[in-house]
Formats: C-alpha cells, sequence, structure tokens
C-alpha cells in the first residue's frame, strides 16, 4: 500500500499549488507536404495536421481524467514553414489560414512552426516567410511564429536581427486594437532547440521523427511550497529540495508523456524539464526567488538565486526521465508571472536585470512590454544582445518583446488568459543603437564553436 | 488496473460505509483502506481495483466527486500510477 503522506502530498500539489502538466505538443512533420503548387501544399498540409492530431484533445482529456493531474494545453509543431514556402512560392500567410483551420478543426490551443531558420543567411522561402509574420499573425488566433537568428557554430546574423526588429513592430501596429498581441506569439532565438514544447518557439526540426510527443512540465507553485516548509536551511538544503521537488514534477511528465504515447501510437520524444509559471497567484517563479530570501525578484542576489534554481530543477528532472530536451529550466516571462509583474510595476525589476538572469536561466527576454515609440533598431539591439549571451554561452536564448503601440510607462497591456498582462518597461530609447545595427553582415561564430 | 480513493474532511459517522457503498455500486473491489487524521484532517485513503468496474472510470470519478459534496468530503479519484512514478523509483 501507498504510504498516506506520499498520496496527500502528490493531491496537495495537484489541487492546491498548481501542479499541472503544461503541455502535450505534437510534433508533425510537413516535409511531405512540401508541393510546387502552394494550394496543393497547403491542402496537404490541412490533411496530415487533422489526421496526425485527429485524437490528440480528446486522449490528452483522458489522461487528465486518469489521473487527476490537468493538462492545460495540447499544442502542435510543425516543419518550420518557411520550408513548405521554399518550395510551393506564393504568399506564406495562405500557410497561417491553413494552420489555424487545422487548429480550430482539432481544438489544439496553439500551432507553432510559421518559423525561419536564418542564423546563417536567407535562403528560398525565409525572407517571405520573415516578411509575412506581421499579418500572419494579426489573420490569425493561434498561430506561433519563432525565427532563428543565431546559433553558436553560425554566430549572428544582423542582417535578420535588423529586419526582426522591423518585423516586431509592424507585428505591434498591426494588433495594436487587440493589446499588440501579435508580438506575444513571435519569438526570436539564438540555438533554437528543435524539440521545445513550449510556445511561442515550437516548432518541429528536420532531425525529428515523422510524428514525436514532447511533454513540458510545470509547477513553481510546488517549488516554492516546498521551500516554504523548510526557511531557514543554508543554500544546500535549498537546493535538495528544489531537487527533489522537480524529480516528483518531471515523473508526473514522464508518466504523461508515455501515458499519451502509447494511446496515440506515437513515439515519445522528450520532457521538457521548466519551470513554468502562470499569472495565477502562487505559480510564480519570482515568489521562489523571494521565498530563497530576496525581499523582492530583481533585487541583487536574484540572479544568483537563479542560477541555483535552474540548475537544481535540472538535476532533480534529469534522473525522472528517460529524455530531456527542449529549453528545460527556468522560465521568466514578466507578464505570465504574478511576482515578476508586482516587481516590473514597482520598478523593481529592469530589463537589464532580466538581460543578466537570462545568462543563467532558461530562455531570455520573455514577455516583456516596452514603450510604443521604440525604435526598430533598438528592438534589433535588444535582440542583439541577447543573442550574444546565447551564442557565448552554448545556450538557448530568446526575445518576445510588444512594443505598446501608443503607450509609455505607467501604462499598461493585458493579453489575457496565460499571457498575462504587464506594465510598459522602461528602455534607453534616448541613445540610439541604429548605427551598430545598420551595419548588416555577420557576427562571426565564437571560439566556443571549435570544438572538434 | 487499481485506482486511489482519497476521502478528506472532517470526521463524522458513517464515512467509510458512504464510499464502500459506492465503490460497491460500481463493482469496484476494495483492496486495502488507511485512514488517518493529518493537521486536524481526517485523511482516508482506499486502493480499488477497477479493472471489473460496471461503469466507465470518468463515471466513478464523478460519483465519487458527488458523493463527497453530499457528506461535506472532499474525495478524489485517481489512477494509483500516479502516486507510483511520483514517489518510487
Amino acid at each position: 500500500m501507498l504510504n498516506i503522506h506520499d498520496i496527500m502530498e502528490t493531491i496537495t500539489m495537484i489541487q492546491e499549488e498548481n501542479l499541472d502538466i503544461r503541455t502535450i505538443t505534437m510534433g508533425v512533420s510537413l516535409l511531405d507536404c512540401a508541393d510546387s503548387d502552394i494550394k496543393a501544399s497547403c491542402r496537404k498540409v490541412y490533411e496530415k495536421i487533422t489526421r496526425s492530431a485527429e485524437h490528440l484533445v480528446k486522449t490528452g482529456e483522458d489522461i487528465e481524467k486518469l489521473y487527476g493531474i490537468p493538462i492545460i494545453n495540447k499544442r502542435i509543431s510543425v516543419t518550420p514553414i518557411a520550408m513548405l514556402a521554399a518550395a510551393s512560392g506564393g504568399d506564406p500567410v495562405e500557410y497561417a489560414k491553413t494552420l489555424e483551420r487545422a487548429a480550430r478543426t482539432v481544438g489544439v490551443n496553439f500551432i507553432g512552426g510559421y518559423s525561419a531558420l536564418v542564423h546563417k543567411g536567407f535562403s528560398a522561402g525565409d525572407r517571405s516567410l520573415i516578411e509575412s509574420i506581421p499579418e500572419a499573425l494579426a489573420v490569425t488566433d493561434h498561430i506561433c511564429s519563432s525565427v532563428n537568428i543565431g546559433s553558436t557554430k553560425a554566430g549572428i546574423n544582423m542582417d535578420a536581427v535588423a529586419l526582426m526588429g522591423r518585423v516586431i513592430r509592424e507585428a505591434a501596429e498591426k494588433t495594436a486594437d487587440r493589446d499588440c498581441i501579435g508580438c506575444a506569439k513571435l519569438v526570436v532565438f539564438c540555438n533554437a532547440p528543435e524539440d521545445n514544447p513550449f510556445m511561442a518557439g515550437a516548432f518541429h526540426g528536420v532531425g525529428e521523427p515523422d510524428c514525436v510527443i514532447h511533454v513540458g512540465v510545470s509547477g513553481p507553485g510546488v517549488v516554492r511550497a516546498a521551500l516554504a516548509k523548510c526557511p531557514d536551511v543554508d543554500l544546500s538544503e535549498v537546493a535538495n529540495i528544489i531537487k527533489r521537488t522537480a524529480f516528483k514534477i518531471t515523473r508526473m511528465g514522464q508518466l504523461v508523456g508515455s501515458e499519451a504515447s502509447k494511446r496515440l501510437g506515437v513515439p515519445f520524444g522528450i520532457v521538457d524539464l521548466s519551470l513554468a509559471p502562470t499569472p495565477a497567484v502562487g505559480d510564480s517563479v519570482a515568489y521562489i526567488l523571494e521565498e530563497m530570501g530576496l525581499e523582492v525578484c530583481g533585487t541583487h542576489g536574484t540572479t544568483a538565486a537563479l542560477a541555483l534554481l535552474n540548475d537544481a530543477v535540472k538535476k532533480g528532472g534529469v534522473m525522472a526521465s528517460s529524455h530531456v530536451g527542449g529549453l528545460s529550466g527556468a522560465f521568466i516571462p514578466v507578464t505570465e508571472d504574478a511576482g515578476m509583474i508586482d516587481a516590473a510595476r514597482s520598478g523593481d525589476l529592469s530589463i537589464e536585470k532580466l538581460e543578466a538572469m537570462t545568462a543563467v536561466c532558461s530562455v531570455g527576454l520573455d514577455m516583456i512590454v516596452i514603450p510604443g515609440d521604440t525604435t526598430a533598431e533598438t528592438i534589433s539591439a535588444i535582440i542583439a544582445d541577447e543573442a550574444a549571451i546565447g551564442m557565448v554561452n552554448f545556450k538557448t536564448t530568446a526575445v518576445r518583446v510588444i512594443p505598446a503601440i501608443g503607450k509609455g510607462v505607467g501604462e499598461e497591456l493585458s493579453f489575457g488568459g496565460l499571457l498575462g498582462s504587464g506594465p510598459v518597461m522602461p528602455l534607453h530609447n534616448d541613445r540610439s543603437s541604429a548605427k551598430f545595427i545598420h551595419r548588416g553582415g555577420r557576427i562571426p561564430a565564437p571560439m566556443q564553436s571549435l570544438k572538434n | 488496473m487499481r485506482a486511489v480513493i482519497s476521502v478528506v474532511g472532517r470526521d463524522s459517522v458513517g464515512i467509510l460505509a458512504k464510499v464502500a457503498n459506492a465503490c460497491s455500486a460500481c463493482n469496484a473491489n476494495i483492496v486495502d483502506v488507511t485512514q488517518s487524521v493529518l493537521q486536524d484532517m481526517f485523511v482516508m485513503v482506499m486502493l480499488v481495483d477497477i479493472s471489473d468496474i460496471s461503469v466507465e472510470f470518468n463515471a466513478l470519478t464523478k460519483t465519487m466527486t458527488e458523493l463527497g459534496e453530499s457528506i461535506g468530503m472532499v474525495i478524489h479519484v485517481m489512477h494509483e500510477d500516479i502516486f507510483n512514478s511520483m514517489h518510487r523509483i
């Protein structure tokens, strides 16, 4: 018989501490849908997605009921659409509309993969896809887009960085009437992982199988609650507590992923060992850092606390899962994290501190609302800074910033749902980076890339 | 296939009987029962064999949730694998 304390611990984690499986993401390869006729290509894309993912949502719901653990999102990631656009030509927005139709048919929360990989340069289809992103995100609700502009191996494609600054601004302008939500569905990567189950950056890499199931776990509330029970232990013990908790959280992901894979007859890919916050009170990564002893997230010590948290999450999670991948680490999306929102509102959390934090945790400058008058060049410069951290440190970094068109510091945007809301954060908008960005070209790959 | 039924709330007369009755009505065989008082709360955990239940698993969950509401307790039915995978290596 199971121990009654263990049983109650699991139930408390789910009922009171917001433990959930954040996402089951089905990766679907669309390489076999490429056609020189865009209409035929779109038809094949729709058929393949609706066929592969026909039972995805139902299976997710069944597993949810069987184990009594919520599975918040059921999603799909697809082959970067730029590759299909390369074969077919035509207006890539047609693909976005096709994906939107497929998403509605199968009932998933998002489809990710309106993407292009241009870390070394643009090939056929890449530029037209990237230029179409603002329109694609404006006319769809369930489509996420990502662009990889750099990697440790390739360096940073600064022409793409300059282009993405303009694309982000345009995406905000086109959805200005809806709190600029287009930009919440668009992320710019350095070292993008090919098996990421989390949005907005999920896409199905070319090295992946035809169809695969990835799982992203969550659980900041559980970690915080575990730490709250031991307020006076030293940091070695804090790390141990986080490891033990992360192990348990990840085992859930492994269980749900293997069950989903078995029921859908699709291979199990990876568990993404992430602490993904939500705007719900008690489900915040910032609160974990504050539980460790910081008065507010963003003050001195935040980077060190986050480094400890991120490392312990991985150490605990890695033994709990057969395959680990994706982004794997603590997320710090400002508008999606109640504690971060508070810290940003009070001015305790600045974009500079967030940038430092991204050097020691998963992803990057995520869900940050910036002033509406920020120039494309400044956005590009933010991307370049963040990509440089990823490139040099052999890690994934990303930028998902939302220019609040028509708004300035002190005002807020609200996206609703898991995307949350947040205040406009100040930048160095009175100092230009334009000359640097307009130079274009490529930042060469660093010495770290020469490992062979 | 086995499930864990957990019952949490204020202690009162007949909880075990009511839950056992509901199990019997669905042909769920009770394998083990343990109960305890944790932080002033009455906690009962039942391990039941659900291989031959006469209703869908979801219906069993619903029946138990409703029973819980009617007697002022919180009742969860969850597959035992979630506990095994979380607490055993």
